[in-house]
């Protein structure tokens, strides 16, 4: 699980097929997709909420192999075979009366050793769920996260941060959760930092997490969302409180306008083909843009793209450009094809957005 | 039988009867049969049927998910499998196979002729028939529903699905909804009130105990869903706003409904297998059921508490932390009344003296894994940990030991041993070892390790992974269990069609069981009972021993129109005689009517409902309208 991974990006095999793809198909590109810390496993847990539901399991998990162990050998023991040489269809010679062992065994299993067994669970559960709800320290700031098919919006409101797919906390620090549903219900869900909370159009849903050890933990949707369900998944990224601060510091900040022609060239590829109707890069405060697909403003800055689907390389960017629907069937952007020489001037100007 | 049958006056009576009851030959006396045997082994063969149809689906997902990235089936048909697989499963086979299992052996058991609405019945087969195929005619037009079997708004509202492939789905639950109401009334009005005269409640066997608690709890979860697709279809077809929040309306809403039924679903599957459970075990360990009262009480808690619990499903939806604990409490209680009835049947196993045959192996079976299912399911009372685990592959593994381990075995262990009752001839046993062994092995090959691709992450639902997740190499173990799994079933198939023709004769009893079905002949007489029995005990074929032959040949028998005898609710006391219907082509002619009405809806073809709804009220007067009898002047 924690083995080194090869640089290849979910769908870069099929993309690869497709000409854009063999087109651009570059080096193994930076495998931003392998810097998670180990797969997300909820029982490699990274934050206070995963590892108290981490304990929680294999508690029960034990108690319940204990329980099936038993009742398993009780069973066995029941059919040790006490008789032999009798006519196998002759019935038990005690039929006709209710043994009290019987009846004993009933009471006992079934009514004495469930209520000791679910009353210590009600317990547990109770205090998980008191420990859950409440953040284990106060929450230095807001995280708003509203899921779109099949992406991850992400705002920061105190810092002024709009970024998609990739959310990035200071370590040991409690961070709220807003969370909104665009479009159909998603569900918000970082196994190795806590459980789910869904996001539901027309509900506004809070929670908390908090990571407490450095990492990149993989993060994905839990609630069936359509098409693309299996290809909606985000980044968390826990970093220690100043490279946390740098980070807020540089995504505050607006894009600036390209000077460089070759930019510029890319900044016009980017209006003309009409991919500025639905994504923004802001230059300045007020500048909004298109808002329904991932705002793009510090797009050179995130791992990965399509909602961490592929590395952020410049192949797989110009391969989702140019037919991201061989790369993710179903996702609402539709191919934009252009000539070479236009698909690289945009290739440098996104890539300079950092 | 043989010296019963030289006696002159019992053949003429059995000719007698057999006139009066015996279906006419021909197609035309086929569909109007209302022989509840008939329609009990339609049912059984349709709901194989689908079974082995969601089956495919399963095993093409699972081929699907043997390697990361694979792309055996594109997105748009995994999820098509995924919502049909569920939804066929649930709805058209672990009910539909348990009903027909019932229907053939209810009556029976009760020491009736038939059930208490005869024509219903056949109704309620031919309802569930045509919506079967009204679900799963969307395939015909590439529309096949892909909401998941849960059918979550927003996603499968008019706007993020459009087309007719929901409309399958929804109308298909609201038709089917007919079928399944109208068999639970039958189920209960049967039980009630024609059970053998001296069948009182406390003697009344745990099977139709089961049955009837089942077919409560149908009555009250059923309506729910039905309203939940009502609203669904008037969001879609009519641009209602029920579950649209910018209308005002409410995406929850659905969710609430939804498990107000889907969870009852849980145990209207489970409790007639479970039923079966307590019917087989005394049989193969020689002995009668030790906590029969515990049993029944418990199965009626269940039938209660099972209706307090639905939010449980609800738990990642940011409900108030307090009603989360009170549900999360209470899906622990609805534990206590399953182990009751685990350790009655422990015990009445360690008392008896097992006898290994084939429906035995099945209960064994259930034991380990329905366990494995329960222990792994009270778990989720504790809610971060629901929250952890929740629509990942942990909730497979569990539902499916629950569903398979405590619903699917049990009904084979049914099917195992019924089936000398409905053909007259053994099933193989060798061959049954070898099945169950394969579904065994394969079923837990296949569905132990999706408790820890959950765990380490997996989410439900998603038609393909990226690799080195942890998750590879559990999948291609759960694969090849799948085939496994799968090639049992072949088995059991194989086994079946052989030993219908060449079948080792089963003779009357061939499990020396005590219950009333096997006090007759098999295949039984299309009237069941030369005179209907009179019960003194709660193991009636054992009492036999005594030489008490009023159980078998009880001194009534009826023989001169189409009667049974109704009995008293709490006693058992012969109370009048119900006159039973005549074959009859209308209940057909009202599921078409009704099935023109939903196709018409589902294709705006609104002209077809209107000459939909007035035919079917022809068809209802054609029902109601007074036959002559056949009766015989003696």
């Amino acid at each position: 699980m924690s083995a080194p991974r090869r640089g290849r990006a979910p769908n870069a095999a099929g993309w690869r097929r497709t000409v854009p793809g063999r087109l651009l198909a570059g080096g193994a590109g930076v495998a931003v997709l392998a810097r998670c810390t180990g797969g997300p496993s909820a029982l490699d847990p990274h934050g206070v909420r995963a590892v108290q539901i981490a304990a929680d399991w294999w508690g029960m998990a034990i108690a319940a192999a204990a329980i099936w162990a038993g009742v398993m050998s009780l069973l066995a023991l029941a059919l040790l075979p006490r008789q032999r040489g009798v006519d196998q269809w002759a019935l038990a010679e005690d039929y006709r009366e209710t043994p009290r062992g019987g009846l004993a065994l009933v009471v006992a299993g079934g009514i004495v050793m469930p209520v000791i067994v679910l009353g210590v669970l009600a317990f547990v559960g109770s205090r998980a769920l008191a420990a859950q709800v409440t953040p284990a320290s106060p929450t230095a700031f807001e995280v708003d996260v509203t899921g779109h098919q099949f992406w991850w919006e992400v705002h920061y409101p105190s810092q002024q941060i709009t970024t998609a797919n990739e959310i990035h906390v200071p370590v040991g620090q409690s961070v709220q959760l807003t969370l909104h549903g665009a479009d159909v219900i998603h569900s918000f869900w970082v196994p190795q930092l806590m459980g789910k909370m869904d996001l539901i159009p027309g509900q506004t849903n809070t929670t908390w997490l908090r990571a407490d050890a450095p990492g990149v933990y993989r993060g994905q949707c839990a609630e069936y969302c359509g098409l693309q369900h299996a290809h909606m998944a985000f980044l968390v990224i826990a970093d220690p409180p100043d490279q946390f601060a740098a980070w807020a510091a540089a995504q505050a900040q607006p894009a600036s306008q390209p000077t460089d022609p070759a930019l510029q060239d890319g900044a016009q590829v980017f209006a003309r083909q009409g991919c500025i109707g639905c994504h923004a890069i802001r230059y300045g405060a007020g500048d909004t843009g298109g808002k329904i697909g991932p705002d793009l403003t510090h797009l050179a800055s995130r791992g990965t793209i399509a909602a961490g689907t592929l590395d952020n390389t410049r192949g797989n960017l110009g391969g989702w450009i140019m037919n991201s629907q061989a790369l993710k069937p179903g996702n609402l952007m539709p191919p934009m094809p252009m000539d070479g020489p236009s698909l690289q001037a945009l290739l440098t100007y996104l890539e300079s957005l950092k | 039988m043989a010296t019963v049958a030289e006696r002159p006056a019992r053949v003429a009576t059995d000719e007698r009867l057999t006139y009066l009851w015996e279906t006419r030959p021909g197609l035309l006396g086929k569909l109007g049969t209302v022989d509840h045997k008939e329609i009990g082994r339609r049912y059984i063969v349709t709901a194989f049927a689908f079974f082995l149809l969601a089956g495919l689906e399963a095993l093409a997902m699972r081929v699907q998910l043997a390697f990361p990235e694979n792309t055996f089936l594109s997105p748009q048909v995994y999820n098509s499998f995924f919502t049909m697989h569920g939804t066929t499963m649930v709805f058209l086979f672990a009910t539909p196979i348990q009903s027909g299992i019932a229907n053939y052996v209810l009556p029976l058991l009760m020491g009736s002729r038939d059930m208490a609405f005869p024509r219903l019945n056949q109704f309620s087969y031919w309802v569930y028939l045509l919506a079967g195929l009204f679900m799963h005619a969307g395939f015909l037009l590439g529309q096949v529903p892909s909401g998941g079997w849960f059918n979550y708004v927003p996603l499968t509202g008019p706007i993020y699905s459009p087309g007719p492939g929901i409309d399958f789905w929804a109308l298909g639950l609201i038709f089917l909804a007919f079928s399944t109401t109208a068999g639970a009334i039958n189920f209960i009005v049967s039980t009630f009130k024609l059970r053998a005269p001296g069948m009182t409640l406390s003697r009344m066997p745990l099977f139709l105990w089961n049955m009837t608690v089942m077919s409560f709890m149908v009555v009250f979860a059923l309506p729910a869903l039905t309203a939940a697709n009502v609203l669904l279809e008037l969001d879609r077809k009519f641009g209602a706003h029920f579950y649209d929040p910018a209308g005002g309306g409410s995406v929850l809403l659905w969710q609430h409904l939804f498990w107000i039924f889907g969870h009852p679903d849980v145990y209207i599957i489970f409790l007639p297998a479970i039923g079966m459970v307590s019917t087989i075990i005394p049989v193969f360990v020689r002995r009668p059921i030790i906590g029969y009262t515990g049993i029944v009480l418990a199965t009626v808690a269940t039938g209660v508490i099972g209706f307090g619990v639905w939010v449980h499903h609800m738990f990642a939806t940011g409900l108030a932390p307090l009603s989360q604990a009170f549900f999360g409490i209470a899906s622990l209680m609805i534990t206590i009344p399953t182990a009751v009835q685990i350790f009655a049947w422990l015990a009445t196993i360690w008392h008896g003296r097992p006898v290994w045959k084939t429906p035995f192996l099945y209960v064994l079976a259930f034991f380990v894994d329905f366990i494995i299912g329960g222990v792994s399911g009270v778990m989720f009372g504790v809610v971060p940990f629901d929250w952890q685990v929740t629509d990942t592959y942990f909730v497979v593994a569990h539902f499916h030991y629950v569903l398979i381990g405590g619903a699917v075995f049990p009904v084979f262990a049914g099917l195992h041993y019924w089936f000398p009752k409905i053909t007259g001839r053994l099933l193989n046993d060798r061959a049954g070892w070898l099945e169950f062994a394969l579904v065994f092995g394969g079923f837990n090959l296949t569905f132990f390790p999706m408790h820890i691709t959950g765990l380490l992450g997996m989410p439900r639902r998603y038609y393909t992974y990226p690799p080195n997740m942890g998750w590879d190499l559990l999948n291609l173990v759960e694969t090849i269990g799948a085939f496994i799994l799968a090639l049992g079933v072949l088995v059991f198939v194989l086994n079946v069609l052989y030993s219908l023709r060449q079948g080792e004769p089963a003779g009357d009893n061939p499990w020396h069981a005590s219950t009333l079905e096997w006090q007759t002949t098999s295949p039984p007489p299309p009237y069941n009972f030369r005179s209907i029995p009179t019960v003194h005990s709660r193991d009636p074929g054992w009492e036999l021993q005594r030489a008490d032959e009023t159980t078998r040949y009880g001194s009534e028998t009826f023989s001169t129109a189409r009667e049974t005898i109704g009995t008293s609710l709490h006693d058992a006391e012969p109370e009048e005689l119900w006159a039973m219907p005549q074959d009859s082509g209308w209940p057909l002619l009202l599921a078409l009517a009704l099935a023109a009405t939903f196709v018409g809806a589902l294709s705006d073809w609104w002209w077809l409902v209107v000459l939909g709804l007035p035919g079917g009220l022809v068809a209802v007067v054609g029902w109601l309208w007074p036959t002559r009898m056949k009766v015989i002047a003696l």
